[in-house]
């Protein structure tokens, strides 16, 4: 597999965009592919775009509290267009909120305060299952 | 070369260098060769005001306390703002949710989730006059947290007073209004660069004439600062910002003493503590001459760099929260020790949650304890002839300086921020940082070093209000429904009219709102006329 590519999004209205760009630039330190949206775009815009690059994982970041609400449109939009790819969120985020993300469909959901590394971690195991799962696809379609 | 001699450099070359965020290296003794500029025979109060804008400062009158407030509907928050009017606190911040930021409806299809969840939701003048119900605005100076839709929401305060029967004329109060730090940090920008200067110049243009007590801006160093700039980056940038808007007003033909004392600053409090101090009084020091030397100034007024230096959220963990209101004691103390105006403290919940009551009144008390137990007020300038502090306030000009001509020598702050380069800077350095944090070499306590074995306890939640966000919904649809539409359409139609004809927009959008034309529909139009902010992506 080449570079993972992660597509980092900021949807709904919130501007607080300090966190993400760190963990963008973190991301490409530990060897990803990485693109950002940019502020405000809606879950459409999100799910459009990473069809269009061909992204393998997308990081939602939000701190406005609206987490939940985004989360479960994300889920469903995906699900419309059919675009199965693991998605994680993180930012201003009640670890008491993380199991019920999980549920609507993150891959994993990161509490306030989870440090950088954490999440480079994650993806650089991640990674390592999107890989096998890519290779046990091709030697199946081998046989 | 004596025995003593001999220790001494022994002694200097054993200890570590200490280097300031700012990168400016601290010397382990400092004496009065260190200190180059007169500020000894300077007094507060005197140009170039190093020492303090007033004369006696605290001693007369302490600073201004005036925590950021704001939630949900009018009504709710009207009842925080007596709430804080009851245990003290003499001047209010308005926080606005985010729709009302970037100029949506609340029944926007765009703000679902976020109606009052940040702040006020406002849509119309009746939000304002609803919130403000039992307030004095004479006795109370309300300062208005709003950047992007900022024109609107100022206008619809002057709708209110003047419907109050007060005299604009005399009105006070403070507007943040500083769109070009909306496009390095926070993000609440609507409009192109170009646009959003101009509709600020319009506010500056309009008090000038009309509302001459009122502060139409506060230019924020504050969130330049919280999105990772040094403490030398976040005065350089303000001030450039500052110039921007000078220049611009400047071109309107309002002589610079007509408009240079309303300007206003809003800078942050954590970090090194004197550091910051020196930052404020070097920054102070700066700012006199910038607009006496550079813009001609006669007036001293002009020339005061007044300011809110609080609130610090980016010093604040979430991990072991209470150790936040040891900080933000500090970052008060340093504050009034740089002779600020007005204070705000984040409170200690702050890090990940809007502040509960009870976090909000420790907050209050930390200032209150400050100013009646501390003898904080007792004189002016405390600091004022300390050889380290005289000295890093030299450095720290110096230093500022030194930005302000790199960003001009680049072609300048408009440019610079219009293509990225600044906020590619500073979000570098805020990379860099939080880097020095995870790796142990800039300390955190509770953070990353003196942590807690046991896991967090859990936090208290400021909760949605969703029953809240639907009524402010149906309260819209009643106001539309029961006010004079065709009036409201003309009078938006006025406000098309005037920025295709790049005529001062203030009066027509003050006309707009008092006929009950909500935030939504006039920024509506403005986007019609000058389109949206194409964001370049920088990280």
């Amino acid at each position: 597999m080449d570079k993972m590519k992660i597509l980092l999004a900021k949807p709904g209205l919130d501007g607080h965009d300090v966190g993400v760009k760190v963990l963008a630039r973190a991301l490409i330190d530990a060897g990803f592919s990485v693109s950002y949206t940019g502020l405000r775009k809606s879950i459409e815009e999100i799910v459009d775009r990473a069809t269009l690059e061909n992204a393998d994982a997308i990081g939602l970041s939000i701190l406005s509290g609206t987490h939940n609400v985004l989360c479960q449109k994300l889920a469903d939009v995906m699900k419309k267009q059919q675009l199965d790819i693991p998605w994680i969120i993180g930012g201003n985020i009640p670890a008491g909120d993380c199991d019920g993300l999980v549920k609507i469909g993150a891959t994993a959901a990161f509490a306030t305060g989870t440090s950088i590394q954490e999440v480079c971690n994650f993806f650089t195991k991640l990674q390592k299952q999107l890989a096998e799962k890519s290779n046990s696809n091709i030697s199946k379609s081998k046989a | 070369m004596t025995v003593q001699a001999k220790d001494k450099i022994k002694n200097q070359q054993d200890i570590q260098p200490v280097y300031l965020e700012s990168g400016i290296e601290v010397r382990a003794v400092y004496t009065a060769d260190a200190v180059h500029h007169d500020t000894v025979k300077e007094l507060p109060g005197q140009y170039p005001f190093t020492r303090g804008i007033h004369p006696l400062m605290y001693r007369k009158r302490p600073f201004t306390i005036r925590q950021y407030a704001g939630f949900a509907t009018p009504e709710e928050t009207n009842k925080r703002f007596h709430f804080l009017i009851k245990n003290g606190q003499t001047g209010l911040n308005v926080a606005f949710d985010l729709p009302t930021q970037i100029g949506l409806d609340s029944d926007d299809p765009r703000a679902l989730g976020e109606v009052g969840r940040v702040g006020m939701s406002v849509d119309t003048l009746v939000d304002f006059e609803k919130a403000f119900e039992g307030i004095d605005l004479d006795k109370i100076t309300v300062s208005l947290t709003i950047n992007g839709s900022a024109i609107v929401l100022m206008a619809m305060y002057f709708a209110l007073a003047e419907k109050r029967g007060y005299d604009i004329s005399t009105l006070r109060g403070t507007a943040q209004n500083d769109i070009l730090k909306e496009f390095i940090g926070r993000g609440t920008w609507i409009f192109p660069v170009e646009a959003s200067v101009k509709m600020v110049v319009d506010t500056v243009e309009y008090c000038a004439h009309h509302v001459p007590k009122y502060s139409p801006v506060s230019v924020c160093g504050y969130h330049i600062r919280e999105s990772g700039a040094n403490p030398v980056q976040e005065m350089a940038y303000a001030f450039c910002i500052a110039k921007a808007y000078t220049d611009e007003t400047l071109k309107r033909g309002v002589d610079i003493d007509e408009f240079a004392s309303r300007l206003s600053f809003n800078f942050d409090i954590y970090g090194n503590l004197f550091e910051q101090v020196a930052k404020f009084r070097g920054g102070r020091r700066l700012w006199a001459k910038i607009i006496k030397e550079q813009y001609g100034a006669k007036k001293d007024k002009s020339c005061w760099m007044r300011m809110i230096a609080g609130g610090g959220g980016g010093g604040l963990t979430k991990e072991q929260p209470e150790n936040n209101i040891i900080r933000s004691a500090y970052y008060a103390l340093l504050s009034a020790l740089s002779g600020t105006q007005t204070m705000a403290l984040c409170s200690y919940d702050e890090a990940y949650t809007i502040p509960t009551e009870k976090a909000a009144e420790i907050s209050l008390r930390t200032m209150q304890i400050m100013i009646h137990e501390m003898g904080i007020c007792d004189t002016v300038d405390p600091l004022g002839g300390s050889y380290y502090v005289e000295a890093l306030t030299d450095k720290m000009e110096e230093a500022i300086i030194r930005e302000m001509d790199s960003i001009d020598s680049e072609g300048g702050i408009l440019k610079n921020i219009a293509n990225g380069h600044v906020q590619d800077k500073i979000s570098e350095q805020a990379y860099l940082r939080e880097k020095a944090i995870q790796e142990g070499r800039v300390k955190k306590v509770g953070l990353n070093c003196y942590k807690h074995d046991e896991p967090p306890k859990p936090v208290e939640f400021h909760p949605y209000n969703e029953a809240a966000a639907r009524q402010q919904m149906d309260n819209l649809k009643n106001i539309k429904a029961a006010r004079n539409n065709g009036e409201v359409e003309s009078r938006l139609e006025t406000i098309r009219k005037d920025a295709m004809e790049n005529k001062n927009l203030m009066p027509s959008i003050i006309n707009a709102v008092k006929s009950y034309a909500s935030v939504g529909e006039i920024i509506q139009i403005l986007k019609e006329v000058y389109g949206e902010y194409d964001e370049p992506i920088m990280f």
